[in-house]
C-alpha cells in the first residue's frame, strides 16, 4: 500500500503523466443509478448531452469491468452494504463520484432511513450538488475528477479504506 | 413455521437455516475467510455468518414451506396459466437478480427459482430506496410538503404534487381558480408524455433496440425544457402547490407547446415503425406477462396495466378532478393483458395526451394563477412593500405555514403508472399528521410473480419494462 | 329496527381528530351497496364527508372482530378492487391504532374506507389476504411501520427496512432520526 511516491526520475515522470491520461480517457463508469439522480445519469448519456464523447458511454454493469461509480441517488440503510459490495468487487484504479445533494450528504431527507452521505461508506472524490444535478453539472463533476487525476492529485485509489 | 406473534423486539423471522450466532472461539481473521470459503457442490453445505447483504427473513423458502407459493400457482386468485412442473431438488436453482442490476428499473431485487430457463418462484425483494418520506412528510409544513412527494415517482414529479394539493384543498375551504387547473391539466399531461417517454426508452433497451433509449430521452429533452422555462427545473418541480401553481407561465408558452407536438408526434410515427411490426419484438412481448382482469383488480394494479388487461377505468374520466372533465380524450384499451398490449396501450396515451394538451391550449382561461385567498397562498412580491396585511401574511405563511382543518381526505389521481393515491390526517395543525401515499407501483410489483410464473428468463426482463414500476415509488 | 341515520358516538370522536363535516349518509337507504351493508351488520358505523373540492367520501368504522366477515361481504357487494392499507398512529387517543383499508369498485365508480380501531396494547388484526390478495405486501408494510400485528398473514415479516432494524419508524413515539447538521464557520452542533 505504498502507493507511488513521488518519483524524480524524468522518465517515470512523463510515463505517470501517459498513464494518468490515459485513466481519465473512457472511464467506464458502472451502473449505479438509484433514484431520479440516475434519470438525469441517463439523459446526459443520452443524445442531447452525450457521454459519449469523453469515451463514458458504456455503463458496464458488471464492477469487474467498471473504473467509476456514479453513485446516483439516495442511499437506503438497505443498499449501504450492497453499495460497498459494489464498490469492493471493482477493479484498482477506481473512482468514486456522489451525484446529487442525497448521495454526498443526505439531501433534503434527514431521517431514520437514509445514509447522510455516501462517504460513510465509500471514499468519494468528486462531489456534485444539485437535486438532481443537471447533466451538464454531472459533467463538470466529471471534468473536474479528469483533471484531478491528470494533476496527479489522486494518485491511487486508496482501496480499502 | 409462520410465527405471527411479533414482539416488539423480534423483527426477523426465524428462518429454518439461521444458524447460531456466536462460534465464539474463532479468531476475527478465521471468521473472515469462512465467510469467503468456496463451497463445492455436493459437499455438506456450511454455516454462514449473517451478512448485511444476507437474506434473513427475505430468504427463499424452501418449496414445501413457501406460502407465496401458493399464491403463486393461482391457488388464491384465478391464474391462468398452469404448466406441469417437474423440479427435483438438485435440478432447483435460485438466481438472485438485483439489486444493482442494469434492467431492474432501479434497485428492485428478484429471487427467482428455475428449472432450467424456467421459472417457478419469483420473490421481490424491495426496500432498497426506502427514504422514510412519509415520516418525512409529517415534520414539513404543506407548502413544503411538495418538494418531499414530488421525489416519491421521480418520472413523474408533477402528478405527485398535484394529488398532495389535491388531497390538502379537499381539507381547505378554497376554490381554484380556472386558470390555475388548467395550468395543472397542462403541466400533469406533459409530465405523463415525458414519463412515457422514458418507459419507452427504457423498455426498447430491454427489449433490445438499444436505439429506443436514445430517441426516447431525446424526445424528452423537449419537454423538459419546456418544464425548465416554467418551473426553474427539469426535474422535481415543487410547482403545483396548494390552492394553485407557484408561477404563471411565461409569455410565449404556446410556440413551445407546439413545438413539442411537432417532435412527438413525428418521432411516435418512426417508433411505431420501428417496433410495431418488427417480429423479433412482436415475438418477445406478444403473450408474455399476461395478467387477467380479475387478477387485476385483486392486486390493485390499475393504469395502462389493467387497461391492457382490458378494465376499462381511468381515473380521470372515473373520478375526474382539476376540470379534467371538460377535455375530449379517449381511453385506450388492450385485450390480452399482455406486454405489447401495454406497449400499444402507453403509446396510444401518449397521443391522447397530446390531444388534451391541444385542447387546453385553445382554451387556456385568463385570470389567477392561485387562489386569492391569502391565508394559502402568498401574496405577490410588490404587495409587501406597500401593505401591512401582506407582509404579516407573508411572514406567516414561510415561517409557520397555513393551518388545514381538522379531517381526513383520501385523493386519487391518475399517474402515468396507475392509480396514485395519498390519504392525509389533518389534526389542525400546518403540517400533516399522518400523509399515507398509496403508489401504484407497490402494487404491480406485488402482482409481478402472478404474471412471470412459466415464463423465460429474458421474458422477465420484458415484463418488468412493461410495468414501469418506478423503485422510488415502491419503496418511498 | 329503524335506519337511525345519527352517528353512534364511537370512541374516537372523543379526540379533535374527527372528521368535523361528519354526516351520516343521509341516503343510506338508498345506497344500493351501503344499506345492505349497514342492515346486516349492525356495529359498523358509517359516515360520509362532502369535501368542497372532491367526491364524497363514505367511511365505516368497524370493531376489529367483524371485519373479516364484513371484508368478505364489501367484496362480494361490488368492492373488487383493492387499493389500499395503511395504517395511523393517533397517539393521545384511546384506541391509539387505526388501521385504515381503502376499496374501489370500479363497476358503481364508488370508493369505501374501512377503519378498525386497534389498542396499543393489543395491535393485532386479522389479515384480509384471504379476500383480497393485494393486501399482501401492504400489510407487511403496516406492519414494518407500525408494529401492527396481523394474524393469518403468511409471510408477515419487515419489507421496507433491513431485517434487522428495531422499531417501528412511523409510530409517533419513534423520532424521524435526523442527525444535526454542522455548517461551516458555525459553532453550534445542533
Amino acid at each position: 500500500m505504498a502507493g507511488e511516491t513521488s518519483n524524480p526520475n524524468f522518465l517515470l515522470t512523463t510515463m505517470e503523466k501517459g498513464v494518468n491520461w490515459t485513466r481519465t480517457r473512457s472511464m467506464w463508469p458502472a451502473t449505479f443509478g438509484l433514484a431520479c439522480c440516475a434519470i438525469e445519469m441517463m439523459a446526459t448519456g443520452a443524445a442531447h448531452n452525450d457521454l459519449s464523447r469523453f469515451g463514458m458511454e458504456v455503463f458496464r454493469a458488471s464492477p469487474r469491468q467498471a473504473d467509476l461509480m456514479i453513485v446516483a441517488g439516495r442511499v437506503s440503510q438497505k443498499m449501504a452494504p450492497v453499495l460497498r459490495q459494489v464498490y469492493d468487487q471493482m477493479a484498482e484504479p477506481k473512482w468514486v463520484i456522489s451525484m446529487g445533494a442525497c448521495a454526498s450528504t443526505g439531501g433534503m431527507f434527514n431521517n431514520y432511513a437514509l445514509v447522510q452521505g455516501v462517504d460513510e461508506i465509500v471514499p468519494v472524490d468528486v462531489y456534485v450538488p444539485g437535486c438532481p444535478p443537471g447533466p451538464q453539472s454531472l459533467i463538470h463533476g466529471i471534468l473536474t475528477l479528469q483533471s484531478k487525476i491528470m494533476s496527479g492529485e489522486i494518485k491511487r485509489s486508496t482501496g480499502i479504506v | 413455521m409462520t410465527d405471527t406473534s411479533h414482539t416488539e423486539e423480534d423483527n426477523v423471522a426465524s428462518t429454518p437455516d439461521t444458524p447460531d450466532a456466536g462460534v465464539v472461539d474463532e479468531s476475527a481473521a478465521a471468521e473472515r475467510l469462512r465467510e469467503h470459503d468456496i463451497w463445492v457442490a455436493g459437499t455438506e453445505e456450511p454455516e454462514w455468518i449473517a451478512n448485511a447483504t444476507d437474506e434473513g427473513a427475505q430468504e427463499m423458502l424452501p418449496r414445501d414451506l413457501d406460502p407465496a407459493l401458493a399464491v403463486q400457482r393461482g391457488v388464491v386468485v384465478d391464474d391462468d396459466y398452469v404448466e406441469e412442473e417437474t423440479i427435483v431438488d438438485d435440478e432447483r436453482q435460485i438466481i438472485n437478480m438485483g439489486p444493482q442490476h442494469p434492467a431492474t428499473h432501479g434497485v428492485l431485487r428478484l429471487h427467482m427459482e428455475l428449472e432450467g430457463e424456467t421459472i417457478r418462484r419469483v420473490k421481490p425483494i424491495i426496500g432498497y430506496l426506502h427514504t422514510g418520506m412519509e415520516k418525512t412528510a409529517e415534520t414539513l409544513p404543506y407548502m413544503s410538503g411538495g418538494t418531499n412527494v414530488t421525489r416519491m415517482d421521480y418520472l413523474s414529479p408533477l402528478n405527485n404534487e398535484l394529488c398532495y394539493s389535491l388531497v390538502v384543498e379537499q381539507l381547505l375551504d378554497v376554490d381554484i381558480p380556472p386558470r390555475a387547473q388548467a395550468i395543472r391539466v397542462l403541466m400533469t399531461e406533459l409530465n405523463r408524455i415525458s414519463s412515457h417517454l422514458i418507459w419507452l426508452a427504457t423498455f426498447g433497451m430491454d427489449i433490445g433496440a438499444l436505439s429506443m433509449m436514445i430517441y426516447g430521452f431525446r424526445e424528452r429533452e423537449s419537454v423538459l425544457d419546456f418544464f425548465e422555462k416554467v418551473t426553474g427545473l427539469r426535474m422535481n418541480h415543487n410547482y403545483i402547490r396548494p390552492g394553485g401553481v407557484a408561477a404563471d407561465l411565461p409569455p410565449g408558452w404556446e410556440d413551445d407547446v407546439e413545438g413539442i407536438f411537432d417532435i412527438v408526434r413525428a418521432g411516435l410515427d418512426d417508433y411505431q415503425d420501428l417496433l410495431n411490426g418488427n417480429p423479433i419484438f412482436l415475438d418477445r412481448t406478444q403473450g408474455v406477462g399476461v395478467i387477467t382482469p380479475a387478477e387485476a383488480q385483486q392486486y390493485g394494479a390499475t393504469g395502462p396495466i389493467a387497461r391492457a388487461a382490458g378494465v376499462n377505468f381511468d381515473l380521470r374520466k372515473a373520478f375526474p378532478y382539476s376540470g379534467i372533465e371538460q377535455y375530449e380524450f379517449d381511453v385506450p384499451l388492450g385485450k390480452h393483458g399482455d406486454v405489447f398490449d401495454r406497449y400499444l396501450v402507453r403509446t396510444e396515451e401518449i397521443r391522447q395526451s397530446i390531444r388534451i394538451v391541444e385542447q387546453v391550449l385553445e382554451t387556456m382561461p385568463a385570470g389567477d394563477y392561485r387562489t386569492d385567498d391569502r391565508k394559502v397562498t402568498p401574496p405577490p412580491r410588490q404587495r409587501i412593500d406597500e401593505s401591512m396585511e401582506a407582509l404579516i401574511h407573508h411572514f406567516k405563511l414561510f415561517t409557520e405555514g397555513f393551518k388545514v382543518p381538522v379531517g381526513e381526505a383520501y385523493q386519487a389521481v391518475e399517474s402515468p403508472r396507475g392509480e396514485l393515491g395519498m390519504y392525509l390526517v389533518s389534526n389542525g395543525s400546518a403540517k400533516p399528521w399522518r400523509l399515507h401515499v398509496r403508489t401504484p407501483s407497490f402494487a404491480t410489483v406485488q402482482a409481478l410473480p402472478v404474471m412471470l410464473t412459466d415464463l423465460i428468463v429474458a421474458d422477465v426482463i420484458a415484463t418488468l419494462a412493461s410495468l414501469d414500476p418506478v423503485l422510488g415509488d415502491v419503496d418511498r | 329496527m329503524s335506519e337511525d341515520t345519527t352517528p353512534q358516538e364511537e370512541p374516537q370522536a372523543a379526540d379533535a381528530d374527527d372528521m368535523v363535516e361528519d354526516a351520516p349518509i343521509r341516503d343510506l337507504p338508498d345506497d344500493p351497496i351501503l344499506a345492505p351493508l349497514a342492515e346486516a351488520f349492525p356495529t359498523a358505523t358509517f359516515t360520509s364527508f362532502q369535501p368542497r373540492n372532491g367526491p364524497r367520501q363514505d367511511t365505516v368504522t368497524v370493531p376489529r372482530d367483524d371485519l373479516v366477515a364484513f371484508v368478505g361481504a364489501v367484496r362480494d357487494g361490488g368492492f373488487e378492487t383493492f387499493v389500499d392499507v395503511c395504517g395511523v398512529d393517533h397517539l393521545n387517543r384511546d384506541p391509539r391504532y387505526d388501521v385504515v383499508i381503502n376499496l374501489l369498485s370500479m363497476e358503481h365508480t364508488q370508493r369505501l374506507i374501512i377503519k378498525v380501531g386497534l389498542t396499543g396494547d393489543d395491535p393485532t388484526i386479522p389479515s384480509i389476504t384471504s379476500i383480497y390478495a393485494g393486501a399482501n405486501f401492504y400489510e407487511r408494510e403496516t406492519w414494518d411501520l407500525f408494529g401492527i400485528v396481523f394474524e393469518g398473514h403468511t409471510d408477515l415479516t419487515r419489507i421496507l427496512l433491513p431485517d434487522e432494524w428495531s422499531g417501528h419508524p412511523l409510530r409517533k413515539n419513534y423520532n424521524v432520526g435526523s442527525v444535526p447538521v454542522q455548517f461551516k464557520g458555525s459553532h453550534k452542533t445542533s
